[in-house]
Order: structure tokens, then sequence, then C-alpha cells
């Protein structure tokens, strides 16, 4: 970057707000897909909303590429340096700005901590729903570029469902304050659809949300099955008898494995396991409690352990959160994907995957968010064996496919980002890549936000799955993939 | 000219032959009056059989510069703004199929014209439901209702028509059918043209089918009302029940006058839970006693639309704490003009206002009154329902800020030749 452009930014936001030293640049050089990376320009970090209006401009100006951060966290490349460009950081935008208890209001900068907003709203009986293993440390603007999902989003939806206002600034440096605290606001849900663009509309400055008030109880049932499918029999019949649990979750006997050798949970010792968590008022949730032992006894449950204090509840958790970084402990390399199907398919689709992993020789460990059909299977391999990343890589790709097949999808809450653009054309016709296109457009006109990402490129090329480095957040005990 | 000679006419010229081409002759007919749009006299209405039919037919007509209005059940045409031209009328009736109920993953994929009972009839069989009660559900259809984003008084618990909604088929001006969203209820993969579709009263493209996620039945329903003094004593309680761990599908304020207050409540799920949920009110209410009613209470919000004469029906959006300010203020308005009100708040802070006067001038006055405290309040007012007349005189939207630009370029990119509902929506669009 040359001087003048450099200097115009420190006149902007100051010497706290520029990064531009080589050692420095570079920690901002990927984000949690590791295996990409590319040195920024500059990283610049605001402390206002003015500030940023201000850098964009001078890159509207001048067509430099700007990608908006987090706090990287990001597990498609979504915060990925763009060649040539500068980053845009809202670390510094970190104030919650309006807590309002009785309309279940909260406004906040962008980069506020996902979990910041339930502690502040914690003390008056409410929640932030949308829970990303992710979030002590990921930034709300950064679920909502990403849409981010967690484990309870079968009932409680993602995070689209929970904001209800933007403050953004366009690449032309317009501010624009699109929905609002109040509902349903006039014209188009451009709300809507700026969620989950993964950074290429604009930068987010501000965000108005809607927290929800925790339920009265919350228990949490363990069974124990001698398969995956009787598993997710049970979880079909639980939805069929009309319940609706805040979470389902299933681990198959390698994700247990691994689970019990790094965190001691305790679980029976089975071939799947099911987590069924119902809540809400405490007399409904004792009473439907007690159905759901004998459903899941007639699928074939032969062990059923119920958490009912917090405490308890707690240890069942941990040893589902660990699972994914647990997995290291039973294999040197492995590969994570993010696919979702619809529910009823798990049976067909884990017979499948059985199936690839069988041929292919590789084991495969299965995670999945079972009520809402987001599948991580974890492919397992050891690089120091030649041609086993390949097959891994291959076999990761085929499960992808499987998803589409079975009319899923190719992400459920990682996002497209760098990682998976060339699956867009998988799982869309060219119209609808066009569409989005024509989308993109109105908002950035001259492509100058998080260009390259999301989008199939020239290259036909598909990128291959990508192994699994922990992130230092991981690494710092702070959050697990789950 | 009579009407056989407009028929005449109409159907000797070019557009008329192209476009029966298209979807058959018996799909195509001449419109009568009762088809016109706000007065607007389209020529003709087009029921295609397809998507495709239907893409095809807007190709057409963006070629050939003709408008297009599509029609559900045409229970919400007397939304929004006049329209500037209405040349056809490109009615949904014949793509009126349930395709899948998928039970066992509570999804359902439906086809646009399906009217929302039908479809609540194909669900109920299997003891699952839309979360969702629109207005006129035996007329409204699954296409009026997301391009309207109508939402009923279960929305304070399953959501907004928006968050019901996994993916969308939709036909667009260039011809072209595009599959936006998927079945799956997490899905993040490109971005969510679901949400730009769903409210945009059919002005970028034609939504033709719908896959929903689905909730099932509570096994028992109880409706409680209790009679409040004041609108500030209602709206206390509405807050006090919506910071409380009562798990309700329906809270609303239904006013006729400023003395004459309702609270409306209601539980669903396993009947010994609504005994206890009746309880636990008990003790939130204090003094302010409940008692069970009937559940037609919920179709407040309907009535309001019943014979709308030369009324006013307004779609007040505020937060659940000013619902009170917005009482009074229109109360107050009303006593002062000799106009008669009824107000049907949801716990959401979505209201309906429902003005009746002898002339036009008070209820101009009141509407404007009315929107200045809304404005005050930082919310929004859109009038739903308005004679004729009136719409010259007033934009149905209000003002929408900042994004109006931007909106305008969404429509340029998917409407290039204004050929859907010219005219119609915010600003113009
Ligand atoms: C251990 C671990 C566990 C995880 N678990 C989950 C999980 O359970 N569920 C889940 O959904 N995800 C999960 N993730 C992924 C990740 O945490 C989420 O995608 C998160 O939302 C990213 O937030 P961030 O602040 O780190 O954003 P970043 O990674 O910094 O950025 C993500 C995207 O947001 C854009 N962006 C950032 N700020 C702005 C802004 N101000 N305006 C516009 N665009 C902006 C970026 O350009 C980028 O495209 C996990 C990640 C890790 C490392």
């Amino acid at each position: 970057m040359n001087a003048r452009l450099a200097s115009e930014f420190r006149s902007i936001v100051g010497d706290a707000g520029l990064v531009s030293g080589p050692e420095q640049l570079r920690t901002y050089e990927c984000d949690g897909l590791t295996l990409f990376r590319v040195v920024p320009e500059l990283v610049l970090l605001p402390a206002t909303a003015q500030e940023v209006q201000a850098i964009v401009k001078v890159c509207h100006r001048e067509r430099i590429p700007m990608v908006a951060r987090g706090s990287g966290t990001g597990l498609s490349g979504g915060a990925l340096p763009v060649k040539g460009g500068v980053v845009i950081g809202v670390s510094r935008m970190n104030r919650i700005l309006e807590v309002d208890v009785p309309n279940a209001r909260v406004v906040v900068e962008p980069g506020v901590t996902n979990s910041a907003i339930t502690a502040a709203v914690s003390p008056h009986g409410y929640f932030y729903a949308p829970d990303p293993s992710s979030q002590v440390v990921c930034t709300v603007a950064g679920n909502v570029a990403e849409n981010s999902g967690g484990a309870h989003c079968f009932k409680y939806g993602v995070t689209t469902t929970y904001i209800l206002g933007l403050e953004v600034v366009l690449s032309d440096g317009s501010l624009l304050r699109l929905g609002g605290a109040s509902l349903d606001q006039p014209g188009y849900d451009l709300v809507g659809a700026f969620v989950g663009s993964e950074g290429t509309f604009g930068i987010i400055t501000k965000i108005t949300l809607r927290v929800i008030k925790k339920p009265e109880t919350t228990q949490t049932l363990m069974a124990a099955f001698n398969s995956s499918s009787e598993a997710g029999a049970a979880v079909s019949a639980i939805i069929a008898s009309g319940m609706f649990p805040a979470a389902l979750e299933i681990m198959d006997r390698l994700a247990l494995e691994a689970a019990e050798a790094a965190v001691h949970p305790n679980y029976p010792n089975c071939q799947a396991l099911l987590l069924v968590e119902l809540d809400g008022s405490t007399r409904e949730v004792e009473l439907l409690m007690e159905k759901v032992g004998p459903i899941c006894q007639s699928c074939g449950a032969w062990e059923l352990r119920l958490a009912k204090t917090e405490a308890e509840r707690m240890a069942v958790w941990k040893g589902r959160k660990a699972a994914f970084a647990a997995v290291g402990r039973i294999s040197p390399n492995y590969l994570v994907q993010d696919g979702v199907i619809p529910r009823t398919a798990l049976p067909r689709v884990l017979g499948e995957i059985d199936r690839l992993s069988a041929e292919k020789s590789l084991r495969v460990a299965n995670v999945f968010h079972a009520g809402d059909g987001n599948l991580h299977p974890l492919v397992l391999y050891d690089r120091r064996i030649a041609g086993q990343e390949e097959r891994a890589m291959d076999l990761a790709e085929d499960i992808l496919r499987l998803c589409v097949e079975a009319g899923g999808s190719i992400t459920g809450e990682h996002g497209i980002g760098e990682e998976k653009k060339q699956f867009m054309s998988v799982m869309f016709s060219e119209a609808d890549l066009d569409a989005m296109q024509r989308l993109r457009s109105a908002f950035d006109p001259y492509d100058l936000c998080n260009p390259t990402k999301m989008f199939p490129g020239t290259d036909a090329k598909l990128q291959r799955p990508v192994a699994y480095e922990p992130h230092p957040i991981e690494i710092a005990g702070l959050a697990q993939r789950y | 000219m009579s009407q056989a000679q407009v028929q005449n006419r109409v159907e000797n010229n070019e557009a008329w032959i192209e476009l029966s081409a298209i979807v058959g002759p018996e799909h195509l007919r001449p419109a009568t009056p009762e088809d016109a749009v706000e007065a607007v006299q389209p020529a003709g209405v087009i029921a295609p059989g397809t998507a495709q039919e239907v893409a095809q037919v807007l190709r057409y007509c963006n070629s050939a510069g003709l408008t297009i209005i599509p029609r559900g059940g045409g229970t919400q045409l007397g939304l929004g703004n006049r329209p500037r031209q209405a040349d056809f009328v490109l009615s949904l009736e014949r793509l009126n199929r349930v395709i899948e109920h998928a039970w066992g993953d509570m999804t359902v994929t439906v086809e646009a014209g399906c009217t929302i009972d039908r479809l609540q009839g194909v669900l109920r069989e299997q003891g699952q439901q839309l979360g969702a009660d629109p207005m006129q559900p035996q007329r409204a259809t699954v296409g009026g209702v997301l391009a309207t984003a109508e939402s009923g008084t279960l929305r304070i618990r399953y959501g907004a028509i928006r968050d019901l909604v996994l993916g969308l088929e939709i036909a667009l001006p260039d011809g072209s059918v595009i599959h936006v969203g998927g079945k799956v209820v997490k899905n993040v993969a490109g971005y969510d043209l679901t949400k730009l579709a769903i409210g945009s009263l059919g002005t970028l493209g034609v939504i033709t089918r719908a896959v929903f996620r689905l909730h099932p039945i509570p096994v028992a329903t109880a409706t409680y009302t209790a009679t409040l003094p004041t609108m500030s004593d209602a709206t206390k309680l509405v807050l006090a029940i919506l910071d409380s761990h009562l798990v309700y599908t329906g809270l609303q304020i239904h006013a006729r006058r400023a003395d004459q207050i309702f609270v409306h409540v209601r539980f669903e799920g396993i009947p010994e839970s609504l005994q206890d949920q009746y309880a636990k009110l008990g003790r939130i209410a204090g003094a302010h006693e409940f008692v069970e009613c009937a559940g037609d209470v919920w179709t407040e919000r309907q009535k309001l639309f019943v014979n709308p004469g030369s009324s006013v029906i307004c779609k007040c959006c505020v937060l659940p704490s000013q619902i009170g300010s917005l009482g009074d203020a229109l109360f107050r308005q009303t006593d002062l003009a000799e106009v008669a009100a009824t107000l049907v708040a949801q716990g959401t802070g979505l209201a309906e206002v429902r003005l009746d006067a002898a002339g036009q001038q008070p209820l101009m006055t009141v509407l404007h009154a009315l929107r200045a405290e809304v404005d005050r309040l930082e919310g929004t007012t859109t009038v739903s329902q308005c004679p004729g007349t009136m719409k010259d005189e007033l934009d149905v939207w209000g003002t929408v800020k900042d994004a109006l630009p931007l909106m305008r370029r969404i429509k340029q990119k998917f409407d290039p030749g204004q050929i859907l509902n010219p005219g119609r929506f915010v600003g113009g669009i």
C-alpha cells in the first residue's frame, strides 16, 4: 500500500486503529480455516461507524477490496483477506449500547461477543438463543454474517430469527439503517437478506436484536442404543409424538470413544448415544419427559439416564461438546464436514457413509444435531500414510454430494466463504446463482466487499476438503466445536 | 365500448394469442369489473398451470411491456398503493397442490395457490400444522400470505411467516424459475433470498411454491380473558406476562373504547400443564381476574376487515411497552373527531386499528395524528385498507427512510421492466 493512502487511513483511525507491521499483519492472514492465507495490505480497526464510513469511502474511491472481520473464528474462510485489500476489524466497536428488558431488545456494536449479550440480560432471566459453540469469542457481526446456529436451533431457530435491525455501511460509504426495534417495517426485508451474506453486502456497524426468556425448566435425557439408526428412529418417534425438544443430539461409537478418552463423561458404553433435551414450563417438561424414556426403549434403548440438575446436565453436554476436538486422540488427522439432510434420510445417509467408509478403508466418526439434520461427520486418517489424505478428501466430498442428493445442504452453519464456493454449483442452478449475484450487485456494484468469496469462480476446480486444525481459541480452551 | 367489443378486441390482439398459446386458451379469460384492482381495470385473467408457464408468461409480458398483478385468493388486493397499470391478473388458482407432506421431517412442500385451510387440513391428518393463523384462511393462499408477510396471533410463539419458510420457488420476469433456500431447517448456503421475496408484495417475482417447517398440533388449547380499566393497565399486564415463564401461544389486547379493554391469553399443550399455567397466570394478574372464554377472540383481527365500507384499517408497529401510549393517543383523537375506533394489538407490538366515521375528513385527521404518534414512538404505520379516493392523498406505506434507494436498485435488478405490481409498493416501487 502506498504511503499516501496509508497515512490517509491513519488520519481516520489514528495509530491505535492501524495495523501495518508485517508481523502483526500476519496475525490477520487467515480465519479458522487455516489452509488459506493471504497477508492483507493493512488492517484497520475503526472505533466508530463514522470511521468505518470514512475508511470505506477511501476504499471506494481507490477501488480497494475490503474484508470485514470479527474475531476470525469463521470456519470457511469468510474473513480471509483478499489480495491487495484491507481488513476492517470491528473488535474495538464492542459496546453494548442499550438493554431494553421489557421489550426484550438489545442494541450492540458489531464487535460484541455472542456470550456478552446473554451475560448482559441473564440477570433479568433472559438469554440470546443462537448459541454457536464459539460463543465466548465470536462476534455478533460474525454471527449475523454467517447466520450462525447452535445446538438448540431445532426449537429456537438460527441467528436470522433474532436480528431485527442493522446499521450498515455500504461499499460507497453510505450509512443505512435497515429494520429496527419494532417489527414489520415496510419495504423489502433487507435485514433478512443481509443476514448470512458473509460480509459481501457491506460492513455492519450496529445490531438490534431480540433476546428471550429463559425457560423455567430444562432436563436432558441420555439414551443408549445399539446403533445410530435405532437412535435416529427414536428421534423420529419423539417428534412424531408431538413433542418439540430443545435439542436432539446423536454420537456414534467412535465419537463416544473419543469423548470418553478426553473428558471421561462416563457415558453408557454403547454404539450410539442420544441426548434429548426438553425445556419449558416445569410441569409440562416433567410430564413429557416421562414419555420420552418409553419411546426410546421402544426403539431399542437399553439404558436411560436423566440429568435433572444443572450440574448433571453440564456433565452430559461436556462430553458432547468435547467430541470434535477429542477425535484428535484417536486419529492423527481428520476432516470435519458440515452437511445437512432431511431428518428422515438419516438411516439411509448413515448407511451410505458406512459403505463409503468401508470402501475407502477410512473410519468416520459421526456427531450430529439430529433434530435439524445437521451432520458433522469426521473423516479420520493419517497423513503420513501415502494416499490416505487424498482418500479422506474424496470421502468428505462424497458425503457432501450425498447431502445434496438427499435434499439437504452443503453447509448448515459454517458458511460457503472460500472453502465451498465451487460446491455452490452442485447445489444451485445457474439461474439461482445469477439471482444471488443480482442482489449482491444491488448492494455492492463494484464488488468491493469480500469479493471472490461465496460464488464459484471461473476456474471450475472444486476446492478440496480441508484437514481439521485446532483454532487458537480451542487450544486456549475457550471454545469447542460440536 | 360494450363488454363484447372489449372482449373481441383483446382476443384478437397479439398478446392475447401469445399468452393463450402458453397456458391454453381455456386458462385465459377477459377480466370482469370484479377483477379490477383499486379501480384499475385489467384486460384479462391468466391462470398458468405450472411454474414454467408462470415464468413464460412473465417473460412474454416483460418483452411486450405488459404489466401483471399476481393474485392468490384476492383477500389482500386492497393492500398497497393504486397500481400504475394492470394489464393482466395472473391467478395462481391452478397451482394449488400440496406436493409433499414429509411429516417425519416436519416439512411440507406446497404450491402457492393452495389455500391456508386446505394446507392445514392435509397437515392435520398427521397431527401437524403450519404455525400461523393468517386472516381468511379459507380464501387466503400460501403465495398471498407470503407476498404480504401476513402473520396472525400465533406469531408470538412460532415466529413470523418468514421464520417458517425453508425454501421457495420463484418465477422471475426474465423467464427463469429459481429455487432459493431448501428443505432443511439449517442451511446457510448462499444468500437468503426467501427473506427478500417474503413481504415484497409480488414486486420482484412470483412465488410458485414454498417449503415450510411445521409444528405439532397441541393436544389441548384454552383461552382466557380479563377486563382492564385502562390501556396502561392492559399494557402493564401484557408486559408482566411477557416477562413470565408462561408458555402462551397468543397474547392480545382488544379495545373498542378507552374504557372497554380486554386482554386475551391462549395456552396450548397437555391438559395438566394448562391448569398449571392458568394458576400461574392468576398470580401474575393479581386483582385482574382471568376467566376462560371461547377461542373466537383470536379472530378479532380478522373481524376488523368485515364490511370495510369506507373505513380505514391500519397496522401500527410499535414496541410492546408502547401499546398503551398508542391506544391512549388513538382514543384521545377519536373522541375529539367523533370517529369510532377498534384496536387489536398483539403482544409482539403489532397493532391493527379500524376507524369508522361519517365522512372522510375525520378519518384523515385521526390517521395523520395516529401516524404522528407512531412516528414519535419510532414505529411504523401502514394503511391496509381505505377508500380508493384516500389513496390519491396518502402513501399507504408511509415514508421509508434511507433504504429506499437500495430497494429501488433491487427492484431494478429483478424487474427492470417494472411489470410486476407497478407502483403498489413502498416509494412507488
Ligand atoms: C471452535 C469453534 C467452534 C464453532 N462452533 C460453531 C457453531 O457451533 N455454530 C456455528 O454456526 N459456527 C461455529 N463456528 C464458526 C464461527 O465461530 C462462526 O461462523 C462465527 O459467527 C464467526 O464469528 P467471528 O466474529 O469470528 O467472525 P469472522 O470469522 O471474523 O468473520 C466471519 C464472516 O463475517 C464477516 N464479518 C465480520 N464482521 C463483519 C461486519 N462488521 N460486517 C459485515 N461482515 C462481517 C466476515 O467478513 C466473514 O465473512 C465455530 C468456530 C470455531 C473456531
